[in-house]
């Protein structure tokens, strides 16, 4: 079972449901955090360091001798990557989206690939929680590679959480393809309702079955719970506006660890879910 | 040629969610002269609080994008095999079609396919707006749902208003960005006047303010920054106080939880129209630091 933890507007409580979600579960289970811009899973699992690993990109290299400036290279580059000045041609890392086709094109040979870094892939572990952590790096622009190395840890059959960037376009979409269920965390204010909007059209647009976990209810107004009782959208479960909550969370605290009540309520939300995915299979 | 006389102020925050359109719109209430660009395109907000008027509307059409020509493809396969971002997937007939949201737009598959059945077409990626509205003229956008090229539609927003300013002969291009510090932000922030950072006091705000400094000073932009929600974690404040001191950027003030913020937006205008508390004298000290120091 895999479930996508998205939003569209950020700060609805992403994280907070993911990581939640993981420590009430109390079996084996993956947390993936594919906000690699800005992972904030680990601040508060507090997992212990397991293994590190490199996310790169292939970018083209240039043998200097060989190139004799014909600019196939550059013709044929779609990201103003690689560009021939002076008669050779220069590479800009940071441009390469790492699709091969200068390296493949080149007729002089004169090009082979050396990973470039943009970023990490960290694992912890937690108690029956592994955290894999993607981790992009500051001045690296393009997030969905590392989503995708984080990504290549899931195996068949496993429980997994993904954490993914709020959003609606590439990483947020990397993030949640491919899953079973896309739960998304939204808030009933204008923005939280507009951009959760935005994030449903985006999930729709994928075909996966998508539910809605109401966050900080009570703040704001109930447009949000309406407009889901009208599109028929599974809400799975309303966490209230708490101050309780705010605080535990601005401090890294896990709410279910030290919160009977929430405990059950995201126990009863994993049944919610459970029912949700049979129904919808059953659907298919 | 760049106008000199003309700031750009980007707001942004690295975590998302933590004021950056409320503090965008409070800004835009205490300035005459000025361009609202909202550059937050995949999920943007700031048009919910400015109601703008559209006056033009463009579409954004950017990059290029891969479609099988199903009367052509034999199912060889090579293609699939030669795509480095899985954007193929093998139909029931055996014949391969372009997953949309995975196609990069590289043209490889295009140029190898050896039955010439992959045809390279312009991609729609979304649209963007100049727009009338009470605070001044607004350029924003809107990605199409789960679209590319956020980065490069940033940059238009950008470059548009910039345009705008220098006709309209305004001071000050004020623009909303994106969450994070990936490829829109990287689009935001290079060669702006200033970068606010929006954060609240909580440890993940921390964390991801420290990255998105990082990002701009990496591109030599100053940065100033404001905690929003400041009273939920007095201490994180005075953590991200001491942060900043560390990062050597200008810490501007903080803003107490008010729940008055969420009624001005439930009401549709900006804290400054709305709220009469101390809030809002709070947000006008800090707009003079920010202003009198650009």
């Amino acid at each position: 079972m895999k479930i996508a933890i998205a939003s569209g507007k950020g700060g609805t409580g992403k994280t907070f449901v993911s990581v939640n979600l993981a420590y009430s579960l109390e079996k084996n289970v993956k947390l993936l955090d594919c906000d690699v811009e800005e992972p904030n899973s680990n601040i508060f699992l507090k997992g212990d360091f397991i293994s590190k690993q490199q996310s790169s990109l292939l970018v083209p290299k240039l043998i200097n001798d060989l190139c004799d400036g014909c600019r196939i290279c550059q013709n044929v580059c779609q990201f103003n990557a690689i560009v021939v000045l002076a008669k050779k041609a220069m590479v800009f890392e940071d441009l390469c989206h790492a699709c091969g086709f200068c390296t493949l094109a080149c007729p002089q040979k004169a090009l082979y690939e050396v990973e470039h870094k943009i970023g990490e892939v960290t694992h912890f572990q937690k108690g029956a929680i592994e955290l894999i952590e993607g981790r992009l790096d500051v001045g690296k622009a393009l997030a969905v590679p590392v989503i995708r190395d984080v990504k290549s840890n899931i195996k068949l059959n496993e429980t997994v959480i993904i954490d993914s960037p709020p959003g609606t376009s590439c990483p947020m979409v990397w993030a949640v393809q491919e899953s079973d269920l896309v739960i998304l965390v939204a808030e009933s204010t204008p923005f939280g309702l507009h951009d959760f909007k935005l994030a449903l059209e985006s999930v729709n647009e994928m075909k996966i079955p998508c539910a809605v976990i109401i966050n900080k209810d009570g703040l704001g107004d109930n447009r949000l719970e309406k407009y889901c009782q009208n599109e028929n959208i599974k809400i799975l479960g309303k966490i209230p506006y708490d101050r309780k909550i705010a605080t535990s969370y601005s401090h890294g605290a896990i709410l279910v660890k030290e919160d009977k009540f929430y405990d059950q309520q995201f126990k009863q939300i994993w049944k919610e879910i459970e029912n949700f995915i049979k129904e919808a299979s059953f659907e298919k | 040629l760049k106008n000199n006389n003309i700031k750009e102020l980007v707001v942004l925050s690295g975590k998302g969610g933590t004021g950056k359109t409320t503090i965008t719109a409070a800004i835009a209430s205490l300035v005459d002269s000025l361009v609202l660009a909202d550059c937050d395109v995949d999920a943007a907000d700031l048009h919910l609080l400015t109601q703008p008027k559209i006056i033009e509307q463009n579409k954004f059409i950017e990059g290029k994008e891969a479609i099988v020509n199903l009367d052509k493809c034999t199912g060889c396969g090579l293609c699939a095999s030669m795509c480095r971002f899985d954007a193929f997937k093998q139909l029931d007939d055996g014949l391969y079609s372009v997953v949309e949201v995975k196609c990069e737009g590289c043209g490889l598959c295009v140029h190898y396919c050896s039955e010439k059945a992959i045809d390279f077409v312009d991609r729609d990626c979304g649209i963007w707006m100049i727009s009338e509205t009470r605070f001044g003229t607004m350029v924003h956008a809107r990605l199409k749902p789960a679209g590319e090229n956020s980065g490069l539609l940033v940059s238009l927003v950008r470059k548009e208003a910039r345009k705008i300013a220098q006709k309209e002969g305004k001071k000050l291009i004020l623009v909303d960005g994106p969450p994070g510090i990936g490829c829109p932000v990287i689009s935001s922030v290079t060669g702006s006047s200033a970068v606010l950072l929006v954060t609240e006091s909580t440890l993940s705000a921390l964390h991801d303010l420290s990255r998105v400094a990082q990002l701009a000073q990496n591109f030599e932009v100053p940065v100033y920054v404001v905690i929003n929600r400041a009273d939920i974690n007095i201490e994180v404040s005075e953590a991200i106080k001491k942060e900043c001191e560390k990062l050597k950027v200008n810490f501007v003030g903080m803003i107490p939880f008010d729940k008055q913020i969420v009624n001005s937006q439930l009401a549709g205008q900006s804290v400054i129209e709305y709220i009469s508390t101390e809030t809002k004298n709070i947000i006008k000290d800090i707009w003079e630091r920010v202003w009198t120091t650009m």
